[in-house]
């Protein structure tokens, strides 16, 4: 059984008081500091052991198995966060002279391009520093665009009912009225309802593909017929594109927008949140109105361009998370065309192989009968019947065996949802000791379940209990 | 096949699945927009890998190798050699968002102690896990205001940098919002009252200001703002630089509702620009109109104290097209660095940072200003940033380049009033040597 390291680790307030004398007197007394600061004062072992503790109390994809449905946690080779921090390219400003930052932008440059090949598209931007980033970047591309044509009417969005949350509510944040639209009962875009819905209202129709439940739209072609037809744009939301690198690319279906999340695909570290990124591509109609600075490439130097009149101007300070971007960067001239191809290969096989063995195991149900691709959805409904179990009961007791559990919950159209995505850096051994753990999970006793975990630092957590009552902060103690 | 471990198991595994080769995995994608290749180049391996990006990396002429004196919100500050430590312990950096918090507390204990340390800093009654810079912080902010009262205009100085102001325009575009920007005062780089007061109105959803501005000018009238602000029924946002916090006023002690900022300087590098790290802060009465992840301290089921992400049903995953921001990912890993630090320098040492980089900022001013053609042009207090006017803005920036220095930012592209303006920007991280080397460049020029 697996063990989770246990500390009951103070916090840092708890660790030390601060003592200070007077504050320091240096400014005009309308702004002059009066209060001192509430940090304590510690020593550098005691901060190390602080944080050395709390990682430990903390899941990686270092540790093991992370298979969250849609968010792609795979390896992050260490050569990429290696390069990042190298001082040549980490100690550069973003105002510098042109002249002194050209490996930054040939980086730059060329990721543009490597995107573009992948995706399909004509152009891309780098700045968004995020996917639900690039989706608002996106929306407001679509908006641009519908102005220019004089097309000011255009106030809906429409998306399908398996759409990642963020697609809602980027586009509300855009100003866009939201219509969601159910699946078939094949769980794909419904092609009669679309066409009902669409109208000369409709802005844009987003579209994750392969979708949330790891389901590749094949009508994907008779999609973009009925939304260029009625005059909208159709987004490619890129979370899942790992799942289809070199076998399809949302340029030749017929995106005109597309974000990818190189946090995920691109296998950039997640960093418990963060820092991600969120580039960008765009057909050539949509190209003039990309965020500035543009990029372009003079002889054998790089510039930034400020002149383009009809640009969205920009959705980030300065150019992106260039850290990021450089990490992608460095992942892709490791795994180059074949390797990026035999990525979404075996990722797709990986999630096939683990679905049939659990469907073969009859303890739990596969809603919809296609064929999968990096990602499957199944649902704990007959373990919820049978024996009280609930999706999140087998998420909580898959953490006693050192598993991360999978997305639960999502998407909604699925009852007891576990959204199971392995990706490409799972072992065979690995994805069989994940379906092995799951199978004996439901037949293990309800109450052992229901009450799990046991072996993590801390028992099943009170979220309810944090609502009803927030401490946001050490000064709320 | 690197970082793909069943590469050799594809056989045995197809079999199981019961398909006789990888391309009918690939059955359900239409014939006609399937490809056969990427072209790309091939993958390289590790050692070809770094010495390509060897040869690319020397295109650059880094700070470490040739300082700089840009101002224009980003500066160079030392970062601690443990907070690179604690960074890349890598059941921090590759983990997951934290929505289940068993598996999660270290990460999530983390992000409370960030929370903590930010309200600290600013005053404020609670704090986010982090947005992603100072400049969408912004944008969320405004976005806020209007949440909150409902009203339409939102109201910025010119001392505000560009690239904040273009963004902020992108932000509140889309829910029909409107931007007044009010002028700085040509005397003292500070925002003119006169024209604020007359530029806000019932309809006022909020007022920026920055402290200290993009001039680097601290912003000293500011019980007399607030007054305004409060007397119209505004909200009063506040942007900060954190580094200066540590000897001014917490905008909470001036009354600020939300107070936002760039934290990067808080224990992240530059990595010319980004990542990034978006501070946000507000008065604990706003807390169900916070964007963002927040995390909260609770209880396990048997009473032991834990943590969780709380009150999501702000959020894009829960409430979808409702939620207070669309926001997922944040800048976790950059808030992690500047928790590090902060606990590092402590208020003593945090205070002290304060003290040399104004102390700094003073200094390289007199020394600069002591140069023939070469004058301070506002009054105002300034912090570790400021403007000097000079003859020729663009041939001192070429005589600095030559002799292996960045020199400052010029400002006459955004502000064409300010011809040859520049931006200077001093930290701890330049040391005498520097400052000295610096000076006698610039009396040769």
């Amino acid at each position: 059984m697996y063990r989770s390291a246990k500390f009951d680790e103070p916090l840092l307030i708890e660790l030390g008081k601060t003592k200070n004398d007077k504050p320091l007197k240096l400014l005009p007394s309308n702004i002059q500091r009066k209060k001192r600061l509430n940090i304590p004062n510690l020593d550098e072992t005691q901060i190390i052991r602080h944080f050395l503790r709390l990682s430990q109390m903390n899941y990686g994809i270092d540790t093991g198995i992370y298979p969250l449905g849609s968010c792609t946690m795979k390896y992050n080779p260490k050569i990429c966060e290696a390069i990042s921090r190298w001082s040549c390219f980490s100690m550069t400003h973003p105002s510098q002279d042109e002249s002194t930052i050209q490996g930054n932008l040939q980086i730059l440059y060329e990721l543009e391009h490597m995107l573009c090949e992948i995706t399909g598209m004509v152009s891309f931007t780098l700045q968004p520093a995020a996917g639900a980033q690039g989706e608002f970047t996106g929306l407001l591309l679509t908006k641009a665009y519908h102005d220019s044509n004089r097309d000011f009417d255009r106030n809906e969005v429409i998306l399908p009912d398996t759409s990642h949350g963020t697609n809602p509510a980027s586009a509300s944040l855009a100003g866009y009225k939201v219509i969601e639209i159910p699946s078939t009962d094949q769980g794909t875009v419904d092609l009669v309802t679309l066409e009902k819905t669409i109208s000369n209202k409709t802005a844009c129709f987003m579209l994750t593909n392969p979708n949330t439940l790891g389901i590749f739209e094949s009508d994907i072609l008779e999609i973009s017929k009925i939304v260029h037809n009625a005059g909208a744009t159709l987004y490619y939301d890129g979370a899942n594109i790992n799942a289809i690198l070199g076998k399809a690319r949302p340029g030749d279906m017929g995106f005109d927008i597309v974000h990818l999340n190189l946090h995920k695909t691109f296998s950039t570290p997640h960093g418990g949140g963060g820092p991600g990124s969120g580039p960008i591509g765009v057909k050539k109609e949509f190209d003039r109105f990309l965020p500035i600075p543009r990029l372009v490439k003079k002889g054998n130097n790089y510039h930034f361009s400020y002149e383009h009149k009809d640009s969205i101007g920009k959705i980030k300070e300065f150019y992106g998370n260039f850290s990021v971007l450089l990490k992608a960067y460095v992942y892709i001239v490791l795994m180059g065309g074949n390797g990026l191809i035999e990525t979404s290969e075996v990722a797709v096989l990986n999630s096939n192989y683990m679905k049939k063995k659990l469907v073969d195991s009859r303890k739990y149900d596969l809603p919809y009968k296609n064929i999968r691709k990096h990602e499957f959805v199944i649902s704990c409904e007959r373990l919820l019947k049978d024996k009280g179990i609930r999706a999140l009961d087998v998420a909580k007791r898959l953490m006693d065996y050192g598993l991360h559990p999978p997305t639960v919950y999502f998407p909604l159209i699925v009852k007891e949802a576990l959204m199971i995505e392995p990706t490409e850096s799972e072992s065979k051994r690995s994805l069989d000791n994940y379906v092995e753990t799951l199978i004996r999970i439901a037949d293990e006793d309800p109450n052992l379940v229901k009450n799990a975990p046991y072996n993590t630092p801390v028992s099943r957590v009170d979220e309810a209990g944090a609502i009803k009552n927030p401490i946001l902060n050490w000064k709320s103690l | 096949m690197k970082f793909i471990p069943n590469s050799g198991d594809k056989k045995s595994m197809l079999n199981k699945i019961g398909l006789e080769n990888i391309d009918s995995l690939f059955s359900d994608i239409p014939k006609n927009i399937r490809i056969k290749k990427l072209n790309l180049p091939d993958g390289l391996s590790q050692q070809q890998t770094e010495e390509k990006l060897h040869e690319i990396g020397k295109k650059n002429r880094s700070f470490d190798i040739m300082p700089t004196f840009l101002g224009g919100g980003i500066k160079p500050h030392y970062i601690p050699a443990a907070v690179k430590s604690i960074i890349s312990r890598s059941e921090f950096y590759t983990s997951y968002t934290p929505y289940q918090p068993e598996a999660s507390q270290g990460f999530l204990q983390a992000m409370f102690e960030y929370q903590s340390i930010i309200a600290e800093l600013t005053g404020m009654g609670i704090a986010n896990a982090s947005l992603y810079d100072g400049a969408t912080s912004l944008g969320e902010a405004a976005l806020m205001c209007s949440r909150i009262n409902k009203r339409n205009n939102f109201v910025i100085p010119t001392n505000t940098s560009w690239d904040k102001r273009c963004v902020l325009r992108n932000y509140i575009s889309g829910v029909g919002l409107n931007i007044k920007e009010i002028p700085y005062n040509s005397e003292t780089g500070e925002i003119d009252i006169d024209i604020m007061k007359k530029n806000i109105d019932d309809n006022t959803s909020g007022v920026y200001l920055e402290n200290p501005n993009f001039f680097g000018v601290f912003e000293e009238k500011v019980e007399e703002i607030k007054k305004i602000i409060r007397d119209n029924q505004s909200l009063f946002v506040v942007g900060v630089d954190p580094i200066s916090l540590g000897i001014t006023k917490s905008p909470g002690d001036y009354g600020a509702d939300i107070v936002v900022g760039e934290g990067r300087s808080l224990g992240n590098p530059i990595d010319f620009g980004g990542s990034s790290l978006g501070i946000f802060a507000c008065k604990k009465e706003f807390i169900r109109q916070i964007p963002g992840r927040l995390i909260g301290l609770t209880k396990d089921k048997d009473g032991k104290r834990a943590f969780c992400m709380t009150l999501q049903t702000r959020e894009q995953h829960i409430r979808r097209g409702k939620a207070t921001s669309n926001i997922c990912t944040n800048e976790g890993l950059c808030a992690l660095a500047a928790t590090t630090y902060v606990s590092l320098l402590g208020s003593k040492g945090f205070e002290h940072l304060s003290k040399i980089n104004f102390l700094k900022g003073q200094q390289l001013a007199e020394k600069i200003t002591s140069i023939k053609g070469f004058n301070k042009v506002f009054k105002g207090t300034h912090f570790n940033e400021f403007v000097i006017k000079c003859n020729d803005a663009y041939k001192v920036h070429k005589n600095l380049l030559k002799n292996n220095i960045h020199g400052g930012l010029i400002l006459e592209r955004i502000y064409p009033e300010l011809k040859n303006c520049i931006l200077f920007g001093v930290t701890e991280m330049h040391n005498d040597k520097i400052i000295k080397n610096f000076i006698s460049t610039l009396r040769g020029i």
